[in-house]
């Protein structure tokens, strides 16, 4: 160490400070939506969104204020449009906990839009997924040709791009991955807060992975940084949804709170943000809503389009000082006033499953179940399904039935896999009737690997991908989101068209199936086994060819010998 | 009995045949094609010359030019002094490592227009104007000797260093000497002039570091090689803004500008020397790992010297690494204490505060504390809105930059006059000064990294060396051989360019994967692959051999048979 001393006086007779320069308007928001689910739990999605005023595109950004500098600097090397990784823990229960605001696979899932400038888009993503292995401490470095497909109609671009050319996609997913603390601390590390105040306070890693469903992610892409949209900004959307399992940790009872549920409050909000909101979900009507109690109590209600329905919401603006006013610090709770339940819960307009059958170690048979249960309205599903290459996919047993019936789809984009080079990629346009259950099913022979070739614990089994299952679904009312900017974060992510439907994308549960696993000491023992043959056999060779055969002596003859003798004399013959 | 006889002898012989013929077929085809499929791939190597490497005999040349001026020298001495002249001088290091400083002069007269333009107003000026005339290679100095008579030089300045490669040196030479007396002369007193101007024996030493053991070093030597970053072909420069405490402080620095101004100029002219990238970023809730201590006296908190190590690493938890290259970052913070810290100030070893309010560690980055002035304290509003003075903070920065890359200042005496480096704040004869050290430590780099990838691939027969690693190494090996001709021919520009190519090689090589794909295939699993196909081969082989042997000599020796 040593101290510094000056130099350079030159410096202090230019003016430093440029009056002209515009400093760029980056912000950031963030909100806490809090939904008692039907069955009990409670889900809790954080969001938190970065803005980036600059446009990362077209000029070289060096200087961050509140975007994280090393995605800036990812985003500017592989020239992406656009970035989506999500990690997830458990499986988001559609059936019983509703649909979800933004569901995504078990495991890892990281889909990435190129720009048009990129030559190698392979190379850049290879590139890029070891680089966010070692930004998010997760295994997506094991992303390679054999997990990487590049579909055609599944994925579009969420932000602003004219970009359709499916080339730029890729799209991959790692369902064996574990996630843990070793992910949330460099996610809360992009926040411009940290985790020291606002809401990602509550983010404590010991009480989010004591839940049934955890699923954190981070969305980048190009945003209209106005209403007349002449400027681009950058958007990075950091969400958080966990699922509680207030019911049975609660003995019984449906009470909730902050401190409950992440052993922390609301102490203050981070003086950076722009925005930062708890909303409460209190249901489509007014009967649910005098069923509970929401304490503190708040004045505040909003109505948001969100699934094609109005729902209502309470609404806690952590920014205004007189939260805080009369207790230091917040803790949202809801206590159930008694009252009947509304019985078992309404399965959901529209939800999937998967299932593996067959017996034996040779063939299976995937089905996908698709169910449609709005009473009078058909819609399209775009379905997409990803299968490693040991699994050998029977094309022609692909059958599609909707209600007994052979459902013939409208568009089948089908990749066939090659062997250690790329999985299998099928992509159907299929149309659900109103009312209905459509069954998916094709089969498949388990291939056998080599010996290196599997991973540690094969006897676990394979993960197969979850299927993506992207959906317009029409809407109950017609509701319109008109200014993006005004409305809460968690109906923003993708853009509705207009009020008439609305697009939701569920993943299916991910498969395990087992392959044929050999015992690995078997090479060993092979060797040991062919060797002794080898050495048996020659050695018997090499016994014949150098042994000294000697014409026996027929004078000293053996016992045999003496006793045929006798028997010659006996007879009278001359002895031999 | 003969035909029995005969047919056993046959039989025997066949059997013998036999044996040998088995052996002979294991041996021939058997061996070979086992040799051959599990070899494993290694591209041959340049061993002699990197062996040679290993003796490394650095010759630096330097051209020196000296010009005199009118009035200096007589026309008798003029015509006498010879047209070029040569200095050596050479050190050891140990037993493998030493170099040659070589000084070639050459000397001349002024050329009527230098006369002219040496008459001009102040010294700068004709500096200036005599850089139009002459550019100057790099790596080369050109002294100029004028008269004591002159109007030029300040009141006590005898000295003047440009800021390219020339000097004025103000000297009077008696006419009545002669030319080995000048010779003298001259040599003495511009010896400190080179000296100041081109590399130090020291320098030189201290790039040399990689090659030699430590204890050759004084402390300060030492501790001034150990701070500046390894040579390495590019730079990442962070300028991190650290505030712990955003309710209180609403900062505002205009960071762009000012790198554009103040940096960039400075980067722009090392150019030839590494890449440089610059960006910025601000952390918030970024607090230091220590706390400060309450002095009442004045009121306000202070770190002390020997806390200081201890500040940084909390922080570098949260300054991330650098996602777009793999080059050595240098960190610059920036820190504006929390409201109820301030004002904080550092001390030094001695107690004393440091005027700057600064401080680096070595091959990592510089902190500075940044007080923020409140104004009156009844009007106070949080957050309060503070623009950083960035004049004041760049200029430390600045400092610390030139530490770190090893740019040292000159420690002259009273009599030299320096000029201001202007607004790329590097003078060249600093940037040749840089590159001469540079480029020698970028030639012990490259023959350390070569001699040991040598003896570790001798070492391990396991390893496989793929063409690409071989060629690499060929190239870095045929670099640095370049390197040292131009060193030694004085073309520092060629030289410096060769051993950055070098290194690149050489790195690529010693750290190309391919190496490691074999490294770790134990033995042991090779024999037990082994031995059960071998040993019931080989047995019968070896026994049959032996028998034949022992038959042979029986046969040979026939009493015994007897």
């Amino acid at each position: 160490m040593a101290a510094v001393w000056l130099l350079l006086p030159l410096l202090l007779s230019v003016q430093a400070g440029d009056p002209s320069e515009r400093r760029p308007a980056d912000s950031f928001r963030e909100e806490l939506l809090l939904t008692p689910l039907r069955s009990g739990d409670v889900a809790a999605t954080f969001q938190f969104r970065t803005r980036l005023d600059s446009d990362l595109r077209h000029q070289r950004v060096s200087h961050y204020r509140l975007f994280p500098k090393v995605l800036g600097q990812v985003i500017s090397k592989y020239s992406i449009q656009e970035l989506h990784l999500s990690f997830t823990q458990g499986f988001w229960r559609t059936r019983s906990w509703g649909p979800p605001l933004l569901q995504a696979p078990a495991g890892a899932e990281l889909w990435v839009w190129f720009q048009e400038s990129v030559k190698d888009v392979d190379k850049n993503w290879k590139e890029l997924t070891n680089i966010l292995s070692g930004i998010f401490c997760a295994s997506l470095n094991f992303i390679d040709s054999t997990n990487t497909v590049t579909p055609t109609a599944s994925f579009k671009p969420l932000g602003l791009a004219n970009v359709t050319d499916h080339h730029l996609l890729r799209y991959a997913t790692l369902p064996r991955e574990i996630v843990c603390t070793e992910n949330l601390t460099p996610w809360k590390k992009l926040l411009p807060c940290g985790s020291k105040v606002g809401l990602a306070s509550l983010l404590e890693a010991e009480r989010l992975y004591y839940s049934s469903y955890h699923s954190q992610s981070v969305h980048i892409r190009p945003v209209c940084r106005d209403a007349s949209c002449s400027a681009v900004s950058w958007e990075l959307r950091q969400t958080l949804t966990v699922v509680f399992d207030m019911y049975t940790n609660g003995l019984g009872k449906r009470d909730w709170s902050l401190f409950k549920m992440f052993a922390r409050t609301v102490t203050e909000p981070c003086p950076l943000a722009a925005q930062s909101k708890i909303y409460v979900d209190s249901g489509y009507d007014q009967k649910e809503i005098d069923m509970f109690e929401v304490t503190p109590s708040s004045a505040l209600d909003v109505k948001v389009p969100v699934h094609g329905d109005q729902r209502e919401y309470m609404l806690y603006d952590l920014l205004e000082p007189e939260l805080f006013n009369t207790s230091r610090n917040l803790n949202v709770g809801l206590k159930w006033k008694g009252g009947s339940d509304s019985g078992p819960p309404q399965p959901p307009v529209f939800h999937a499953e998967r299932y593996v059958s067959g017996y034996g170690l040779q063939t299976g048979v995937i089905n996908t179940m698709i169910y449609n249960n709005h009473p009078y309205r058909a819609f399209p599903v775009m379905f997409l399904e990803t299968v490693p290459w040991y699994l050998r996919l029977y094309i022609h047993t692909l059958t599609i039935m909707t209600k007994g019936k052979d459902n013939k789809p409208s568009y089948i984009h089908y990749m066939p896999a090659k062997d250690r080079q790329r999985p299998h990629l099928l992509e159907m346009l299929i149309q659900l009737p109103p009312n209905s259950i459509t069954k998916i099913s094709i089969e498949f022979e388990r291939a056998l690997l080599k010996w290196t070739e599997y991973p540690p614990d094969p006897n676990h089994g394979f993960y197969i991908s979850p299927s993506v299952l992207s959906v317009l679904i029409p809407s109950v009312r017609n509701v319109k989101t008109d200014e993006l900017e005004a409305s809460p974060l968690f109906s923003t992510l993708f853009p509705s068209s207009d009020g008439s439907s609305y697009f939701m994308r569920l993943y299916t549960e991910p498969l395990l199936v087992n392959l044929p696993t050999p015992d690995f000491s078997m090479p060993y023992n092979v060797i040991c086994l062919t060797c002794t043959v080898v050495a048996v056999g020659y050695g018997s060779f090499y016994n014949l060819l150098t042994r000294t055969f000697q014409v026996e002596d027929n004078k000293k003859g053996g016992l045999a010998k003496i006793i045929a003798n006798i028997i010659r004399r006996l007879r009278g013959v001359a002895p031999l | 009995m003969a035909p029995p006889m005969m047919a056993a002898e046959l039989e025997a012989s066949r059997g013998r045949r036999a044996a040998l013929s088995i052996a002979v077929i294991a041996a021939v085809v058997g061996l070979p094609l086992w040799w051959k499929t599990t070899e494993t791939y290694r591209a041959s190597l340049p061993h002699t010359d990197i062996r040679q490497l290993g003796l490394l005999r650095l010759q630096l040349t330097v051209p020196v030019e000296v010009v005199f001026s009118k009035g200096t020298l007589t026309a008798e001495q003029q015509r006498r002094i010879p047209a070029s002249d040569i200095k050596e001088k050479e050190t050891e290091l140990n037993s493998h490592t030493m170099f040659n400083c070589r000084y070639e002069f050459r000397y001349r007269r002024t050329t009527y227009e230098e006369d002219e333009l040496l008459s001009l107003p102040t010294l700068s000026e004709a500096d200036s104007a005599l850089q139009r005339q002459i550019k100057g290679i790099q790596g080369s100095l050109s002294l100029f000797i004028i008269p004591e008579t002159t109007h030029l030089f300040p009141q006590g300045v005898s000295v003047y260093v440009g800021k390219h490669r020339r000097s004025l040196v103000k000297l009077t030479l008696d006419p009545s000497l002669g030319t080995e007396e000048i010779r003298r002369t001259l040599s003495s007193t511009l010896e400190r002039v080179i000296q100041t101007m081109s590399f130090t024996e020291e320098a030189i030493t201290a790039a040399l570091s990689d090659r030699i053991s430590t204890d050759r070093f004084n402390k300060d030597d030492f501790e001034h090689s150990r701070r500046a970053f390894k040579s390495s072909p590019g730079y990442e420069i962070t300028f991190t803004l650290l505030n712990p405490d955003p309710k209180s402080h609403d900062l505002n620095w205009n960071i762009s500008s000012a790198s554009d101004r103040y940096i960039q100029p400075f980067l722009d002219k090392l150019q030839p020397v590494a890449n440089f990238s610059v960006d910025s970023q601000i952390l918030y809730y970024a607090i230091l790992g220590v706390n400060p201590r309450f002095v009442k006296e004045t009121s306000s908190y202070v770190l002390n010297a020997h806390n200081l190590p201890h500040v940084i690493n909390p922080v570098e938890a949260r300054l991330g690494s650098s996602a777009a290259s793999l080059y050595p970052v240098l960190n610059f913070l920036l820190y504006v204490p929390e409201y109820f810290h301030s004002p904080l100030y550092i001390h030094d070893k001695d107690g004393k505060r440091v005027s700057s309010n600064a401080f680096h560690s070595p091959r990592w980055g510089g902190i500075m504390v940044y007080n923020v002035d409140y104004g009156h304290p009844e009007d106070l509003k949080f957050p309060v809105h503070v623009d950083i003075d960035m004049v004041k903070v760049m200029e430390v920065f600045l400092t610390q930059l030139r530490l770190l890359l090893g740019i040292s200042k000159a420690y002259v005496s009273e009599s030299y006059q320096l000029e201001n480096p202007g607004n790329e704040g590097l003078t060249d004869w600093e940037l040749d000064k840089l590159l001469w050290t540079r480029a020698v430590e970028n030639i012990a780099t490259v023959t350390t990294t070569l001699t040991s990838l040598a003896q570790l691939l001798d070492q391990i027969g396991n390893i496989v060396i793929n063409d690409n690693v071989a060629s690499e190494v060929y190239n870095s090996v045929s670099s640095v051989q370049i390197a040292l001709s131009e060193l030694e021919a004085g073309r520092l520009e060629n030289a410096f360019k060769a051993s950055k190519e070098a290194i690149t090689s050489s790195e690529k090589a010693f750290f190309d994967p391919s190496l490691l794909h074999l490294l770790y295939f134990p033995d042991d699993q090779k024999f037990a692959v082994y031995i059960p196909l071998f040993l019931p081969m080989a047995v019968p082989i070896l026994l049959s051999l032996l028998k034949i042997a022992k038959e042979y000599k029986l046969s040979k020796d026939p009493n015994k048979t007897d």
